[in-house]
């Protein structure tokens, strides 16, 4: 059933590694250690889970071009681990924002969601990702065939929610926003241009 | 595990206590301070010091041999919270000093080499004396005192902080303003060679960074100017070496690194106004009633908070120093003059 892929399970433990070094942090936080995330702990554990998420999302998104362009067939395979990777850090993100931030205090949530917007542009964001992992399995591509591609272009509305997000957030500078904002349009140009990136390949060695 | 909560009613029983505390000494305070300067100002240190202990911290900070031996007959001041003061490592790591980069630890980090000795402060405008001073002559004059004041940032977060300074009204006045002096215009030191973020493109700020108090708020005995905290010379990070502390309104009015202050007539335009106008006034009072377009003033989080409480407090209005400020705007519609 399964077959052993050295370039997953590295990968698999390349994606863990943020997860695992927050936990590091939080360890270290609650053992003595407490100036580890700053005088305002939860709010940086948030922000971290949430910048992890965009950072994952965008990898995702760069394989089916990278894969074009060199050719690199192997890529594919580490696509829905991506993704998934996306979609756990966005729950981390959610989960921590609702548990450490919001302290479950749901009579604040309409109040945030309401003078808050990014909030609801995050959480649009999230909702968008529920399905695509839910339809990540084989069966579900089976079950869906061609619907699953229309489906899971989805992921497109998703990274542009993401971009909106961080820049709401923004207070006076847009650094960060614009980085995230640029990269984002370099991949959805590169998929109205896909049969053209093919054209480089002679750029690149194909690995053996 | 344990997770606290918390319903947005509840008041825990320290903070009224602390409260009621901090109205009464208040009054106590003024009066015995009233009475001491009658009898000289000896007694005004010895009656504070009774009250309580200086704040101190074993940080390596050092400013000028001036300011160090000034530093040497520090007194506690009046009008200082009861509550306690956020941990130095906290006050000098966690800060919006947006010249220096806008995450909170980037100050820290990139203010290390700022240079603030020799420094000089212009003095400008609708008065008397004019002209360019040396900061030792600008602080020469007056005794140290050190006021902890709460520190409300327009972000909805909070600290506690011992200052170490003087009276802004006190220096003012050395200028003999004149009757066209309306307002104070501050200015913070413009140097992209030392203050990488006014280097970057994508800012909405257009520095140097700019505030301005209206005269009579100038003049009120809460407003206060700062060379230290704890005890020590001011981290560069904070705004060394001088920068105003204006309680009862949000932290980006308590403008830092101060190179130029000028007299003006009409209301100068500050930097977060002329930024996003809609989202931050040229008042900028500390307001539970009023939100910020894009987020509720209503409470904030007193720092440190830890990951498992958020330390919730409820936002007092004026930053709870309504009595001594709230007179300056009786008249005034505080939703529009926000």
């Amino acid at each position: 059933m399964f077959k052993f892929s050295v370039l997953k399970f590295l990968a698999f433990l390349l994606c863990l590694a943020p997860l695992g070094y927050s936990i590091y942090q939080v360890y270290q936080l609650q053992t003595g250690g407490p100036h580890v995330l700053g005088a305002d702990p939860a709010k940086e554990l948030v922000l971290l889970q949430g910048e992890w998420t965009i950072r994952f999302l965008l990898l995702t998104l760069l394989i089916t071009p990278l894969r074009r362009l060199t050719g690199w067939n192997q890529l594919q395979k580490v696509r829905r681990m991506l993704g998934l990777f996306t979609f756990t850090y966005a729950s981390l993100h959610l989960l921590s924002y609702l548990f450490l931030l919001l302290e479950l205090d749901f009579s604040n949530l309409g109040a945030d969601i309401l003078k808050r917007p990014y909030i609801t542009v995050g959480f649009t964001a999230y909702l968008f990702l529920v399905p695509l992992a839910l339809t990540s399995n084989n069966v579900a591509m089976r079950h869906l065939r061609n619907r699953w591609a229309v489906l899971h272009r989805l992921v497109y509305g998703v990274a542009i929610l993401a971009v909106v997000h961080v820049t709401w957030l923004a207070r006076s500078s847009y650094s960060e926003a614009i980085a995230y904002g640029v990269v984002v349009a370099i991949l959805l140009v590169s998929r109205v241009f896909k049969d053209k990136l093919s054209l480089f390949r002679g750029a690149f060695k194909r690995p053996v | 595990m344990l997770i606290k909560h918390r319903g947005p009613g509840d008041v825990r029983s320290s903070e009224i206590t602390s409260e009621t505390v901090f109205y009464k000494r208040r009054q106590i305070l003024k009066a015995m301070g009233l009475g001491a300067v009658a009898l000289g100002a000896p007694l005004t240190h010895a009656a504070a010091s009774g009250e309580r202990e200086l704040y101190s911290t074993n940080a390596p900070l050092s400013g000028p041999a001036w300011l160090e031996e000034k530093l040497n007959t520090l007194t506690p001041g009046q009008y200082s919270t009861r509550e306690s003061a956020t941990p130095f490592e906290y006050v000098s790591t966690y800060n919006n000093f947006y010249e220096f980069g806008t995450a909170k630890t980037d100050p820290a980090e990139n203010s290390q080499d700022f240079v603030t000795d020799p420094w000089k402060v212009e003095v400008a405008g609708e008065a008397e004396l004019t002209g360019r001073f040396n900061l030792e002559d600008i602080v020469n004059p007056y005794a140290l005192e050190e006021r902890v004041y709460r520190l409300r940032c327009v972000e909805a977060w909070s600290m506690v902080v011992p200052w170490v300074g003087f009276s802004l009204a006190d220096l003012l006045k050395r200028f003999k303003p004149n009757s066209n002096a309306k307002y104070v215009r501050f200015e913070t030191l413009y140097d992209p060679k030392q203050m990488p973020a006014q280097r970057s493109r994508f800012t909405t700020i257009d520095y140097p960074y700019v505030e301005g108090l209206r005269i009579d708020e100038a003049m009120n005995d809460l407003a206060f100017l700062a060379v230290g905290v704890y005890g020590k010379a001011m981290p560069n990070q904070n705004g060394a070496p001088i920068r105003l502390v204006v309680p009862w309104k949000y932290g980006f009015k308590s403008i830092k690194s101060i190179v130029k202050i000028e007299f003006t007539e009409h209301r100068p335009k500050t930097t977060w106004e002329m930024s996003n106008s809609r989202e931050y006034g040229f008042y900028a009072n500390v307001n539970p009633e009023v939100d910020h377009p894009r987020w509720s003033q209503a409470r904030e989080r007193r720092l440190p908070a830890s990951i498992f409480s958020q330390n919730y407090v409820e936002t007092l209005k004026f930053n709870g120093y309504a009595p001594q400020v709230a007179h300056l705007y009786k008249d005034m519609d505080l939703r529009k003059y926000y």
